[in-house]
Formats: C-alpha cells, sequence, structure tokens
C-alpha cells in the first residue's frame, strides 16, 4: 500500500456479522489473531480469499471484510488450490476443523502438504464436532465418552504434525487461541512462507469439551528455535504431547505453480490448434 | 411393409486382432488414409480392458460424403488373427455380402463367423510381412483394404509411411508393403468378382472439397471447450475422458491454461470451482463413477451461482460397469442426481464434429448463467476418430455479469435481478467483497434459514435459466414439416436415427427428426412446437430402463404416448432397428 492510504488495523478485517459461536469459544480468538496477521502484514482485504468448509470454525469466512468461499463439508483445500492455481496474485488462507480438515478431507490434507501450493492452512482443533453437537473427532482421544460413542471410540487419536511433515508441508507450526500474540505470529510467518504453511491451532470448544479450558495453564511453548532440519522435525513431533506450541518446521521447497498462469482474457486466437486438424 | 436396405454410397470395415496386432493402428492409418485421398469416414474402437495382450476391434466406416454412425452391416472384417474375437463378434455384425478375411495362420473360422453367411477367405498378411524389412501384417492387411474399397494407394502408402519412417522404416519398404498387400485384392476382385468388391461410388456433383479436419470427438469437445473460453481445467484419471484433457494440456501451455490433476474427483471439481470462483472459466471432465463423486460439490456450484463445466463422457454403468465402452446411462445422474431442488443445465453432443460447437455452447451457458452446466458425450463419439467437414464457426458472446465498481456494504452477490442472474464480483475487485456459500443466503450472501430467503433464492437460481432464451441451437429439428411420424433421440444415438430416416424418406416414408441438444432444463413448449402434427412418436435411446423415455414422458407434453426403441450398450443402435419400426408402422 502507498503512504497515502490509512494503515489497516485489525478491526478493519472484521465483517458486522456476530459469530454464531458460543460465549467463550476459542474461535473467537483464532478469528482475531487471523484479523492481526491481515493487519500486520497490511493485506489490501479485496486481494485476499477465506475459504473454508463446513463446522463451527468454517462459519469464519464471512466474519472477515475480504473475499470468501464457504463450501462444502472437506473440500476446503481443492477449491482453494484451484483459486489459487488461477489467481496467483491472491492470498488465499484456509481455515476450518478437525473433523473437515483430518477426516472428511484427510486425503485432501495429505495432498495439499505434498503439492505445496502457496496457501495457509489454519485448522482450529477443538477435538469434537461441535456443530453436529458433540461427537468425537479424528483428534479425539480414545477414551472420551460421548453420546454416540458410550466409553470412547477405542481408536487412537491422529497427529497431525507428523503428517504434514511426513506429507511435505512447506511450513509447520501449532498455536494455542488463547495466545493471541504467538498465534498471530505463527499466522503471519505462515502467510509469508512460500508454499503449503500447516497452522495447528488449539481451540476449545467450551460447550461440548469444558476440559479444554484447562489448556490454558497445560500448552507450553516449545522453546525451541524453528528448525528446517527435518530429523530434528521428526524427534520434536515424536516428543510432543500434542499442547506443545510455537513455530516447527519451515523447508525451503519451491511453492508448486503452473508454468504459466491462466488468461482471464480468453479471446485467443485458437488458429494455430485449428491447423493442427486440418487435412 | 417397406423395406429399407440401402447403405449405398458407404464402406464398412472391421479390422481385428489381438492386443498388440495392430487393429487399431491399422483402423486409424485406414480413416488417414481415405482423409488424404479426399473422402470421409468414422472410426470408433471397441477395446478389452487389458492394456495390452487384450482383444481389439477398430470399426471404420469411409464414404465421399460425412459419416456419423455406423451401418447396419460390415462389408469387410480383417482378421490379424482369431482370438479373443467372441468378446466383440456381436459388435461387427456381419451378412452374406460381407467378406471376412483372416490371415492363413488363423486358424478355424469362429462358429458366429460362419454362421452369418459371410464369405470366408485367407491371405497370408503374416507371410508377406516376414519378407519385407519392418513389415507387420496389419499394413500388408491395409494394402487389401485399399484396393476392396478402391482408395487409391497411393494415399495409402503415404499415410502408412508418415507413421513407419519414424520408426525407421524406409519409404521403399512401405510402398513394397502396401503394394503386397494391395495385390490380395487385386487378385481377390478377380476371382471373387462383386463378392470381393466394395468400391466407394465418387459422389454425384462433386466439386472442390470443403476443408476438413481429422479428429476425435474429445479432441473436438477439448477445443470446444477452448473456444468457449476455459482456461482451468481439473481432473482424476478415468476412461474414457482422460484423453480429452490430455489432448489440452500442451494447448494450454501454449495459449495460458493450467491443468491439474487432483488426488480424487471431488477434489477436481473442487480446484475448477475454486478457478471459476477467481474468475477464469473452468471446466472439469469425468465419467460415470466420477461423476457420482462430484455431485455434492456441483449442487455447490448451483447454491453458490458458480459457473461450472462437467464434461463427462458416458461408459458403461452402473459402478465400474464396462468401461471402455459407450451408454447413454448417465442422464437420470445428470437430471436428477443434485441434492435439493437445484436447476442446472445438461447438454449433449450429437455427433464427434458436434463436440466443438456443443462443448463451446456448454461453456458460454455456464458463465452466462452463473451455473454448472453438464455435458454428456458418450465413449462412441468420445473416442472415435472422424473425418469431418470443418464445424461452423461460432461466437457467442460469451460474458460473465460483473459489477461496476461495487461498494462495500451496498454490493448484493446474490442480488434479486430481473433475470436472475446477479453481477458477479471477482476477488481483486474493491469493494465486492462476499462470502461464496452453499448454505442458503440472502442476497448479500450471508447465511440464512429464513423460509423468504430461501424461497425467493430458488426462484432467482430457476428463473434465471427459465427466462434464458436458449435459440435454436436446442435441438437439430430435420425432416417433413407435415410429417405425421416424430423421432426423438439424443447423443451419438443420433447417427443410426438419421440414416435409418434418409432410407425411409427414399421410399417416401415422411418423418420429422428432433434429436435433443439441451437436456435440462426442459423446453416443453419448443418441443410440442417441433412435434405438431405428429401422431406416431418413437423415442431412441442405448439405454435398458429407458432413462431419455421416462424423463420425457415426466416432463414434456408428448402429442402421443411414444414407443421407446431401446437397448443397453455396448451395442450400437442400428439404422435398420429403426428403419424396422418405420416399415412397421407405414
Amino acid at each position: 500500500m502507498d503512504g497515502c492510504t490509512p494503515k489497516l488495523e485489525a478491526k478493519h478485517y472484521k465483517s458486522d456479522l456476530t459469530p454464531i459461536w458460543c460465549p467463550g469459544c476459542g474461535h473467537f480468538g483464532i478469528q482475531a489473531a487471523v484479523n492481526r496477521a491481515f493487519a500486520e502484514l497490511q493485506l489490501d482485504p479485496a486481494k485476499v480469499v477465506v475459504v473454508s468448509g463446513i463446522g463451527c470454525s468454517s462459519r469464519i469466512p464471512a466474519y472477515t471484510t475480504c473475499y470468501g468461499f464457504h463450501g462444502l463439508h472437506g473440500r476446503a483445500l481443492p477449491l482453494a488450490i484451484g483459486l489459487k492455481l488461477a489467481r496467483p496474485d491472491l492470498t488465499v488462507l484456509v481455515a476450518g476443523g478437525d473433523g473437515d480438515g483430518f477426516s472428511i478431507g484427510g486425503n485432501h490434507f495429505l495432498h495439499a502438504c505434498r503439492r505445496n501450493v502457496d496457501l495457509t492452512y489454519v485448522v482450529m482443533d477443538n477435538e469434537v464436532y461441535g456443530m453436529t453437537k458433540g461427537q468425537p473427532s479424528p483428534t479425539t482421544a480414545p477414551d472420551w465418552d460421548s453420546d454416540l460413542q458410550p466409553g470412547g471410540t477405542g481408536i487412537s487419536a491422529f497427529r497431525p504434525l507428523g503428517v504434514a511433515l511426513q506429507s511435505g508441508a512447506n511450513f509447520i507450526a501449532r498455536g494455542f487461541s488463547g495466545d493471541l500474540g504467538g498465534l498471530t505470529k505463527l499466522i503471519v510467518q505462515g502467510i509469508k512462507h512460500p508454499g503449503f504453511s500447516f497452522i495447528h491451532a488449539l481451540s476449545p470448544c467450551v460447550t461440548f469439551r469444558p476440559e479444554e479450558k484447562e489448556w490454558k495453564t497445560q500448552t507450553h511453548a516449545s522453546g525451541e528455535a524453528l528448525t528446517s532440519d527435518f530429523q530434528e522435525a521428526s524427534r520434536r513431533i515424536a516428543a510432543d504431547d500434542g499442547l506443545t506450541t510455537g513455530p516447527l518446521y519451515a523447508a525451503d521447497r519451491k511453492a508448486y505453480a503452473p508454468p504459466v498462469a491462466p488468461m482471464r482474457d480468453t479471446k485467443t486466437d485458437l488458429s494455430h490448434i485449428l491447423a493442427e486438424f486440418r487435412i | 411393409m417397406t423395406q429399407f436396405t440401402s447403405e449405398a454410397g458407404t464402406v464398412s470395415v472391421a479390422i481385428t486382432g489381438s492386443g498388440g496386432a495392430g487393429a487399431i493402428t491399422a483402423g486409424t492409418l485406414l480413416l488417414e488414409a481415405a482423409g488424404k485421398a479426399g473422402w470421409y469416414g468414422l472410426m470408433t474402437r471397441t477395446v478389452g480392458p487389458q492394456i495390452r495382450g487384450g482383444e481389439a476391434a477398430a470399426l471404420v466406416r469411409l464414404a465421399r460424403s460425412p459419416v456419423a454412425g455406423h451401418g447396419d452391416v460390415f462389408n469387410i472384417l480383417i482378421a490379424l488373427d482369431w482370438r479373443n474375437v467372441e468378446r466383440f463378434v456381436a459388435e461387427i455384425p456381419l451378412g452374406p455380402n460381407s467378406l471376412a478375411l483372416a490371415d492363413d495362420d488363423a486358424g478355424d473360422v469362429p462358429g458366429k463367423i460362419a454362421a452369418s453367411g459371410a464369405l470366408n477367405l485367407t491371405a497370408p498378411f503374416a507371410k508377406l510381412a516376414d519378407d519385407i524389412r519392418g513389415a507387420r501384417p496389419n499394413i500388408i492387411a491395409l494394402g487389401t483394404v485399399a484396393a476392396l474399397v478402391g482408395l487409391p494407394i497411393e494415399a495409402m502408402v503415404e499415410t502408412v509411411a508418415a507413421t513407419l519412417i519414424e520408426k525407421g522404416v524406409s519409404l521403399a519398404d512401405c510402398t513394397q508393403a502396401i503394394r503386397a498387400g494391395f495385390d490380395i485384392g487385386v487378385q481377390l476382385m478377380a476371382s471373387q468378382g462383386a463378392a470381393a468388391s466394395f468400391r466407394v461410388p465418387e459422389a454425384a456433383g462433386a466439386g472442390a472439397l470443403p476443408d476438413r479436419w481429422v479428429i476425435t470427438g474429445n479432441q473436438a469437445a477439448g477445443y470446444g471447450a477452448l473456444k468457449g473460453g476455459i482456461r482451468f481445467a481439473a481432473l482424476y484419471p478415468i476412461t474414457p475422458a482422460t484423453d480429452l484433457l490430455e489432448w489440452v494440456a500442451p494447448r494450454f501451455a501454449a495459449i495460458g491454461g493450467v491443468l491439474c490433476q487432483a488426488e480424487d474427483e471431488i477434489a477436481a471439481v473442487q480446484m475448477a470451482i475454486g478457478a471459476s470462483y477467481g474468475g477464469v472459466p473452468s471446466l472439469t471432465t469425468t465419467s460415470g463413477p466420477g461423476l457420482a463423486l462430484k455431485l455434492e460439490s456441483i449442487g455447490l456450484a448451483v447454491a453458490a451461482e458458480v459457473p461450472l463445466v462437467i464434461f463427462n463422457v458416458m461408459r458403461g454403468g452402473p459402478s465400474t460397469g464396462i468401461p471402455t465402452k459407450s451408454e447413454q446411462t448417465d442422464l437420470n445422474i445428470a437430471l436428477y442426481g443434485l441434492h435439493g431442488d437445484a436447476p442446472h443445465v445438461v447438454v449433449a453432443p450429437l455427433s464427434v464434429d458436434d463436440c466443438v460447437i456443443t462443448t463451446q455452447w456448454a461453456v458460454h451457458l455456464a458463465e452466462e448463467l452463473q451455473t454448472a452446466v453438464f455435458v454428456l458425450s458418450d465413449q462412441l463419439m468420445a473416442q472415435a476418430k472422424a473425418v469431418i467437414s470443418a464445424p461452423k464457426e461460432v461466437d457467442f458472446g460469451t460474458k460473465r455479469l460483473v459489477p461496476v465498481e461495487p461498494k462495500a456494504g451496498v454490493y448484493k452477490r446474490y442480488a434479486l435481478t430481473g433475470s436472475g442472474v446477479s453481477p458477479m464480483a471477482i476477488p481483486g475487485m474493491p469493494g465486492g467483497q462476499y462470502t461464496a456459500d452453499g448454505l442458503e443466503h440472502n442476497e448479500r450472501g450471508t447465511p440464512s434459514s429464513q423460509a423468504n430467503d430461501h424461497h425467493s433464492q430458488l426462484d432467482k437460481r430457476n428463473d434465471k435459466l427459465n427466462n434464458f432464451d436458449y435459440g435454436d441451437i436446442w435441438a437439430d429439428i430435420e425432416g417433413d414439416a407435415d410429417a405425421e411420424i416424430g423421432i426423438i433421440t439424443w447423443g451419438s444415438t443420433s447417427a443410426p436415427v438419421r440414416e435409418a430416416l434418409a432410407r425411409a424418406s427414399a421410399s417416401g416414408i415422411k418423418t420429422r427428426l428432433v434429436a435433443m441438444r439441451l437436456l435440462a432444463p426442459a423446453r416443453p413448449a419448443q418441443l410440442a412446437a417441433a412435434l405438431k402434427g405428429v401422431k406416431k412418436l418413437l423415442v431412441v435411446e442405448q439405454s435398458h430402463s429407458g432413462q431419455f423415455i421416462g424423463y420425457l414422458r415426466a416432463q414434456y407434453d408428448l402429442p402421443v404416448t411414444p414407443e421407446s426403441l431401446r437397448h443397453p450398450g455396448p451395442l450400437a443402435i442400428r439404422p435398420s432397428e429403426v428403419c424396422e419400426v418405420l416399415s412397421r408402422w407405414s
């Protein structure tokens, strides 16, 4: 932005819609961190697209003043990839929940990490399906009791950081909705880092997982510097209790980009193609 | 009872062999040589599921005027060997006037071939090939076919040489191979007379040849998509659709387009929706099983009003079905597969050359109406290669409606307008920020579960399709205006129906044909006008259950209860099947 344009503040990225979230929901903290990150980067809201799937957290696009796409459950990543490949000039941020990203959209998560398109993916993880009223998600501990799975699922929890690392994500971090400053910094880093940035954002569900309010005291900063060493990142993930926060890993893989950007002016002369068919 | 038998002016040649014998290569070269000689033709293929070592047949029909489909019988069957021929012998009908010419070493003539009454002879294709460097039995056989159908040997030599010289075969050896086969043909005609002569008569009053192309249906569709403005495409590989984008991929690189091979069918359609939301006309290709996976996403494009073209090449179903063979049975899923009330467009090309304009039109409709447009091609035309007259150039004036200087807080993405189409802001446009949503929403795009918002947005999405003027392109309406016999068909089945009606016309039977290109939204008034005065009605389709006739009876006011002529794939509808009904009626 040029010097004459007034500086954008976090509030300029906040729309006039009132979120559907419960009072005390962790998602408010993540929304605030996203807005602060946009302000820190002075992004033009007209050149940012927030893409999401379905779930409580996926309501976030309309709560910004940016362009948004609130699509289908689990399908935010491929939609965002298509958009970014078509419009490399835009900043694309993808947000959603743990069920959306790791269960129904799990395959897209693997391949988005692999493909390494320049996107930032914030998963607002509350270890529960909140919108459908309290079913276990992929990140729920196996012994968590619920109406649908009395006594627990008996299935070990999905470990997103390890999967992201193995699948090729270019930037990996974990934040906590209660740590606004720390999370903002991670989102800024993620947006600035080329390729696919994955930010695992712990976000308590105060309604269905009230015990997650304790994350405030249980989360702990890693204290270790960001590494670009795959082995070292693997070691840290192996030792992680799931509540370690901070930047973890940044690789220097080149972001995937097609050889040419698509032309939005489609009045191209095709006579050379026609000539291929002619006898 | 009237008999229609004429297939005058055409010759049909089937070339069969086990996988790797070069049957498909030979068919392709035969078609290209015919094109070089100034003829027209069509080649379809019937192959098994194996990549190598299966069975294959090239089905070629040649004429001096455009050929859209196959006839009733094959005049010549070239068997490079008889292995596995029983797997597709039903798709190659022979008659007492046909010639089945097998290699000397092919062994016993299969029972069904012998029972057809065809003249069974053998020729030393393999033996002759052994003596000529670089030659193979299929190339020798091509020389023979050239002689039997009256194709100039020079055109055949030139075509074969263009392929074989790249593989290190000399022009002299190519010429010798074709000549050796040609001599077999000449000897056969001398010894067998009319039983082995299938020369295609010159077209009466033929002047200068028009501009002609050699093209497959999928290539024609790819070209139509580019002409329409498609600059982003995503797919998950699936037979028989993949070759469309394989053709597009290098052309995209040249003209500025992006192709993405997605991790699955759902990702592919989502990528196309994302790119289109970004302002780039986008398409995804698939076939039946993939279409089933994409449906939820297509509903999103309808609800969020994002232009999207879904190009679906139909194959035998249900489930994995018959991936390599044709059937017209994805009609129901395309018409009715979306959940909720989700008005959308379904169009279908009628032939190989029609794939150009129908696909171009599909892009136009998607962009103009900001909705999902299905294109239903089928394996028969998609993977057919044809010599066609260059299709007419059409400019639909395609343009997506965008807002002019939208103002934040004022701009309404889903505004209720007279036409139902509302200006669509494109990311990057200041003041146009909105959130596209698959949740029901109000005019601004804010999610809403209120009855009035739901009702008005349902009206809007329906009105924009119903208020649109689709023009004459919705169907090809041909024949006699005062005919009392009407025939309705769609897709590649139009070709045998047209041929049947031409035969009927030659016998003095008046008919009227409606070959429908626009399948949804239904246009009952137009169809009623097209069928005015019709007292007998036949609906022709390649489906076991009668999906098309079921749709017509549900959505249209037909003048009379129609009769159904149908059967499932992979057997094509033959002109004689239509003629049988007409002769019963006249």
